[in-house]
């Protein structure tokens, strides 16, 4: 009873955070600017880390956990790369 | 055994529905707010909160040792680069030019003005 109660609010989290992606998706297509987009992709990077991590929940496989840990480096290097690409229009700075 | 193990599941199930309330909040945010600041405010701290409520989850689900430790450095983790990468954003929004709403400032605008005056 519990478990299948479990199981259904796993499953439902899951098709809510994915629409959640969607709707960033309509702040990365009609963001302003620049830095809007680069918000928009960070949030659907978090919530791609969610979802991986509600589908270990729903196999019951710790392997999907180290993919949400190597989904979170991924999404912090791109956003720090694009921050630094934005401001100096280069992202390996040569100083002197 | 069965009482602990019921008590368990209701514990994810009750994490994960706090996780999906934050993030669903980060999003509306994101859609809502009028600038990129405000929405950088509103994705930031609610998604991070979701996230970590969701590893939270994992490691009642998985115990204290393997994967449910990997959830415990994966919320470390998120707590330590998400607000980097927010204030990036911030300075970069700053140094293209975004303009602020209403009276708001930088701070080492006002903080240069205060040591001239």
């Amino acid at each position: 009873m519990v478990e299948q109660l479990t199981a259904m609010v796993i499953n439902g989290a899951l098709v809510l955070v994915a629409g959640l992606c969607l709707l960033c998706g309509y702040r990365v297509i009609r963001g302003p600017t620049v830095p809007d987009r680069v918000v928009g992709l960070d949030t659907i990077a978090t919530n791609v880390i969610a979802i991986a991590m509600l589908f270990a929940l729903k196999t019951d496989r710790g392997l999907f956990v180290t993919v949400s840990i190597v989904l979170a480096i991924i999404g912090f290097l791109s956003t720090v790369t694009v921050a630094k690409y934005v401001t100096e229009g280069d992202i390996m700075t040569r100083r002197g | 055994m069965v009482e602990l193990e019921a008590i368990r599941q209701v514990t994810v199930m009750g994490l994960v529905v706090i996780g999906c309330f934050f993030l669903t909040v980060g999003t509306i945010g994101l859609l809502r707010l009028p600038n990129v600041y405000n929405r950088m405010h509103a994705t930031s701290k609610p998604t991070t909160l979701g996230t970590v409520t969701i590893f939270l989850a994992g490691f009642v689900q998985f115990g204290p040792g393997g994967a449910g430790l990997t959830s415990l450095v994966g919320i470390v983790f998120l707590f330590l680069t998400v607000p980097t990468g927010a204030h990036m954003i911030a300075r970069a929004a700053q140094k293209t030019g975004v303009p602020f709403l209403g009276s708001v400032t930088w701070p080492t605008e006002k903080s240069d003005t205060d040591e001239e005056s």
